[in-house]
Order: structure tokens, then C-alpha cells, then sequence
């Protein structure tokens, strides 16, 4: 590997460590304490993630569809919390209702809760006296700062942690699964005899598949460990039924799988060329399982269900910015680190010759 | 290398035995500060999964050395 790919690689990985942790959140409405709101005076308490509270600036009001209704602000509380006060009328045009804040910095946010409304008469298009006009915001991230999701929270940032392990993976079980195709299009092994000279034989280039699946291994189980400690969180159990997760786990018994046919073969060219059979169809089911099959089937992966194109991940630009070098990053160190397993394993090699 | 291993071992039983000693339930710990700590513990993961990495390879370099002292 080149001197400057590894430091490439150092750079990449200690942006994407630095920028996953650092970057803020971007605001986003948190909750509000009530349950239920009736015609006439509401008073409630209004919580924000990140938001930059204040009382000369705030403006908080109650949607109705598209019809608002400001809130009177009693107490700004601190920065992300504030108690207000609303008045409505008897008749509202829609039971749709929200609780938006508006702050010259912040932008609108928005607090996702489902409401109790049923004291009110709905009629649609009714234009209430009392509603007033107010500037929704739709530039919901006026600051730098990964996306606010209610339940995700600041867990977004494993994104730059956990989905790296996965390309890592795919990328070091493509080297493995492209050097067992060149064991296999080599026809003897005449020439592995005086392989002190010569590399390239098929002993080397199943060093080399062997070498490059135990690596992609390595990021597999880091891969399902983070996963799972997400999921706990996120979901609420630290396995679910997802088709992406039953997949990742069948690709890890299958690589086991090849580890121990690998190692259960004496005879030196029937090993190699079994493995690699083997890692071909275990690369091919791996595609299978992981790309394609959540397409088929509903599951709690985000973007993975349906006919997703890489551009329609739901990823923010301020995702991307550390998203992709972080990828990046962790595929070159994944590269290193199967390259310098790789000289131990020829030293060793070479030692047993 | 032994007396180290026995360290490390010690800080991380350490570690866990202090998360269930400050909160009520692993949910309590967690959800602190819109879950951060979850981050944490992924990137706690992730690192000592590639420094356990390095390590085995260390190993077998070691292994190697011996093995070229001998010959």
C-alpha cells in the first residue's frame, strides 16, 4: 500500500471521528406537555432540541391545517424551553395539529405529537377570527448541523460509525472473492513449487482471498455488534426481525463456514481451490442477501425497502460531508490492515517452505 | 503483557459494573442527552474491534521474530 493512501486514510478516519462527535444537532421540537387541547385558553410548556429560545424574538403557534394561531408567550424558560398561552376558537378547518416555534435563528421547528382535539367542531375552510398570519420556515436546517428526528435523536452520528463497517466489508470481500476467481483459472500448481520467487500461484492467491474475508470478518462483526447496540436504542431490542439484519448474520456463518472448510483441507491445491469455490458463492449470496433481499421485503432499515437509488438515500448534506469520507476512510484502513496481515501471512508462508 | 491484559480486564468489568450503579435501567443511562451515549458506546466498539485487530497481528509478528531468532 502506498505511503500516501495510508496517510490519506489516518486523515479521512481522524476527520470523520472528529466531525461525527463535534457537529451539532440541528434544532427540532422536542415536546409539548399537553395531551389534549379544548376550545378557549390552553396553557402548555414547549420543548426544543438545540433551539436558541428567546423572548424578544419567539414566536410559537398552534396549526390547525394551514391556519395558525400565536401563541401568547408567558415565560421563556431557557434557551430550548418556553411556556405559553393559546386561545381558540370553537370551530377549527382540520384536526391536523402541530406546534411550530419560530426563532430568527433556528428557523421553524416543528413538535411531532399525536393530540386529543375532540371537544372542537370541525368544519374545512372555515377561516377563524382569531387566526393570525405567521412565516413558516421551510429552511429547517438555517444551521449547520446533522438532522433532528424525534427517537434517533443524536444516534445519527453512528451513521459515520456503524455503515462504513458494511461498504468496508463488501469492499474487502470483493478482493477475496476476485482472488478466488484467479485460483481457479489457474490450472496446476506446478509452479507454486519454487514459489520463493514467484507469487503469483494459486497457494498465494488463496493467501490472499483467506486473508482479505478474515479482515472483511473483522468489519462484519463490528458491523453487526454496532448495529445491534443501535437497534437496543433505537427499536428497543437488540435483535429484530429486519431483513437486513437476518442477512448480515447468515453472510457471517457463511464466511465462518468458509474459514472452517478452509481449514479442514490438507492436501494444499485441493484446499485452494474448494475455498475459493466456496467464497465465490458465498460473495454472490452476500450481494444477494444484502442488497437485494430488504428491497423485497419491509424492514426497519431506513432506505432500503423498495427501489432505492444510491442519491434517494435520505442523507442531509451536512451528512454527506462526513458520511462519505468517513466511508472512505474506512475502506483504506480495512485495505491496510488486510495488506499487512497479508506480508504476515506470506512471511509465514515462505517460513513453512 | 499478562499483568496488562489483567488491567485492561479490570477497567472494563469496572466500566459496566458502574453504568447499572448510577441509573435505574440501561434506558435511563442511554436516553441521557438525546442518547450520546450511544454513539459513545458504537464508537467504543468499533475502536477496540480494530485495536483487538492490531493486536492479533502484533501477535503473529511477534510469533514470526521468535521463530527467525531460532533458525
Amino acid at each position: 500500500m502506498k505511503t500516501w493512501l495510508k496517510v490519506l486514510a489516518v486523515l479521512l478516519l481522524a476527520y470523520a471521528v472528529i466531525a461525527s462527535f463535534l457537529f451539532p444537532l440541528a434544532p427540532g421540537g422536542l415536546a409539548v406537555d399537553i395531551d389534549k387541547i379544548s376550545p378557549g385558553e390552553n396553557n402548555f410548556t414547549l420543548t426544543g432540541y438545540n433551539t436558541h429560545f428567546t423572548n424578544d424574538s419567539l414566536q410559537v403557534f398552534v396549526a390547525s391545517g394551514e391556519t395558525y394561531f400565536c401563541c401568547t408567550i408567558l415565560e421563556v424558560l431557557d434557551a430550548n424551553k418556553v411556556q405559553v398561552s393559546v386561545a381558540l376558537p370553537d370551530t377549527l378547518p382540520s384536526n391536523d395539529i402541530g406546534f411550530y416555534a419560530n426563532t430568527p435563528v433556528d428557523g421553524t421547528v416543528y413538535v411531532q405529537k399525536p393530540i386529543s382535539s375532540k371537544d372542537f367542531t370541525f368544519i374545512e375552510g372555515v377561516k377563524p377570527m382569531s387566526a393570525c398570519q405567521v412565516t413558516v420556515s421551510n429552511d429547517e436546517h438555517r444551521n449547520f448541523g446533522y438532522p433532528f428526528q424525534i427517537i434517533i435523536f443524536e444516534t445519527i452520528r453512528n451513521l459515520m460509525w456503524h455503515v462504513p463497517m458494511w461498504f468496508t466489508m463488501f469492499v474487502l470481500m470483493g478482493i477475496s472473492f476476485a482472488q478466488s476467481i484467479r485460483v481457479l483459472s489457474k490450472s496446476g500448481r506446478e509452479d507454486a513449487l519454487d514459489a520463493s520467487i514467484s507469487f503469483k500461484t494459486i497457494d498465494m492467491y488463496d493467501l490472499k482471498a483467506a486473508t482479505a474475508a478474515n479482515t472483511g470478518l473483522l468489519f462484519c462483526i463490528l458491523g453487526l455488534v454496532t448495529g445491534s447496540i443501535w437497534a437496543r436504542f433505537t427499536w428497543g431490542a437488540w435483535w429484530t426481525n429486519d431483513p437486513q439484519l437476518n442477512g448480515a448474520m447468515v453472510v457471517f456463518l457463511m464466511y465462518m463456514a468458509y474459514f472452517i472448510l478452509r481449514n479442514s483441507v490438507n492436501d494444499e491445491e485441493k484446499r485452494a481451490r474448494l475455498a475459493a469455490i466456496f467464497n465465490i458463492f458465498a460473495f454472490i449470496l452476500m450481494v444477494v442477501l444484502l442488497m437485494v433481499m430488504p428491497r423485497f421485503a419491509e424492514g426497519l432499515h431506513p432506505g432500503k425497502s423498495g427501489n432505492p437509488a444510491f442519491s434517494s438515500y435520505d442523507l442531509d448534506s451536512s451528512l454527506r460531508m462526513v458520511f462519505y469520507p468517513a466511508v472512505l476512510g474506512y475502506i483504506l484502513l480495512g485495505w491496510w490492515l488486510y495488506s499487512i496481515h497479508l506480508r504476515i501471512k506470506k512471511l509465514e508462508w515462505r517460513d513453512e517452505k | 503483557m499478562k499483568n496488562n491484559f489483567l488491567k485492561i480486564a479490570l477497567f472494563v468489568i469496572s466500566l459496566v459494573m458502574i453504568i447499572p450503579a448510577k441509573a435505574a435501567s440501561l434506558e435511563e443511562y442511554f436516553y441521557a442527552s438525546g442518547k450520546i451515549r450511544v454513539v459513545i458506546a458504537v464508537a467504543a466498539v468499533v475502536l477496540a474491534g480494530l485495536i483487538t485487530y492490531v493486536i492479533i497481528l502484533d501477535r503473529k509478528v511477534s510469533k514470526l521474530e521468535k521463530r527467525n531468532k531460532e533458525s
